[in-house]
């Protein structure tokens, strides 16, 4: 079944990834700015990498015949060095205006320090101040759910933002509620541990059901799983869910929350299987 | 909510036939993490991602569903205050106790 992958950082995966997500029908990916695995020093670094992000990697995936878009940011793994976060929040608009570029993400927070949540904040302002979508990431394991609820009311303290421009990404059994009932969008990231297993994930729609959620790899440079999405379907198929619910989690929803962006092109649905 | 956007889960037998196999194997994996700590003679018990992981064990004997849902709030930070500072770069899998005294 085709895709939309909304949440992959291809600068760290092969070119046989490429392929391989072509092969199972990938079609788009949507591609957050993230954490190399060790800090940046400068923010002459984020330049490089974002020209990587918008000019390079979009490039390499048009050779596989997938649409390739991005998102900006500092990622929340750096957000503690408010020196350099502001530097790179002041450096960011100048590549708004690029071809692929959808918002800013992936923002959010990482251990939930007070840094991190004004690093966060200023990302969010530079977003609504240039009308941005946001991808939002919350935290991991232990933290992920003060972080998300803390995340939500960081952006309930803007008076002017939309939370259906606003996805906050990599939700489980303990946060979707209170993402989906604030009226974000939100996505279930398939990870072989430390996130959702495709088994839960279909709990979680059997639950909540489909409305405002998609499924995503978050493929990077560690432990992850390119093939998450197709593997979500079939999934899905030995529950006995209809295909075209699964077309709805990753194909008509990505398409719904992303075509808020004009920059987002829709693709051709082409292959049923 | 679309009326195809919630899916009803398996019936309970066929769900069991489904899926019997791959859990009773994570259970055995389970038992034998913690058999592999006992025979290693060290206090594993203190470890609060240990102790957390008990409390989470004996979740599964629970009746009612949301055992998921309760299970990662054990492991979760219940706190509400942000911290001062970055005390690691990375999360550890369950919330240590002792990480507020020093913070």
């Amino acid at each position: 079944m085709d895709y939309i992958e909304m949440h992959a950082h291809m600068v760290s995966r092969t070119t046989d990834d490429y392929t391989q997500m072509a092969l199972m029908g990938c079609a788009a990916i949507t591609e957050p700015a993230f954490w190399a695995g060790w800090d940046r020093s400068t923010a002459d670094g984020f330049d490089d990498y974002f020209r990587q992000l918008t000019e390079f990697e979009p490039k390499r995936a048009a050779r596989f015949g997938i649409k390739h878009y991005t998102w900006l940011c500092l990622n929340p793994k750096e957000g503690e060095e408010r020196d350099l976060a502001r530097a790179v929040v002041r450096r960011i608009p100048r590549y708004l205006d690029h071809a692929n570029v959808l918002g800013i993400g992936e923002i959010g927070l990482n251990r939930v320090t007070r840094n991190e949540i004004e690093t966060f904040k200023d990302h969010v302002a530079l977003a609504l101040e240039h009308h941005q979508m946001i991808l939002i990431h919350t935290p991991h394991l232990e933290d992920k759910h003060k972080g998300t609820r803390t995340i939500i009311e960081a952006l309930q303290s803007f008076p002017n933002m939309d939370p259906a421009r606003v996805s906050i990404d990599h939700a489980e059994e303990h946060t979707i509620e209170m993402i989906l009932d604030n009226g974000f969008w939100t996505g279930l990231t398939l990870y072989p541990q430390t996130k959702v297993s495709v088994a839960r994930a279909v709990d979680i729609i059997e639950m909540h059901g489909a409305d405002r959620i998609y499924v995503d790899s978050a493929c990077d440079w560690g432990h992850s799983v390119p093939a998450a999405v197709p593997q979500f379907v079939m999934e899905m198929r030995r529950r006995g869910h209809a295909d075209t619910l699964a077309r709805k989690i990753v194909w008509d929803n990505p398409i719904a929350f992303l075509g808020q962006c004009p920059k987002f092109t829709p693709p051709v649905f082409a292959h049923a299987v | 909510m679309s009326e195809t956007s919630r899916p009803e889960p398996l019936a309970a037998r066929e769900a069991v036939d489904e899926y019997f196999i791959e859990n009773r194997h994570r259970v055995l994996d389970v038992a034998a993490f913690l058999d592999r700590l006992d025979r290693s003679g060290g206090d594993w018990r203190s470890d609060y991602r240990m102790d957390a992981l008990v409390r989470a064990i004996a979740v599964l004997g629970e009746p009612g569903a949301g055992r998921a849902q309760r299970i990662q709030m054990i492991f979760s930070d219940p706190t509400v205050e942000p911290k001062p500072r970055l005390d690691q770069k990375a999360a550890r899998g369950a919330w240590d106790p002792a990480s507020e005294k020093g913070a």
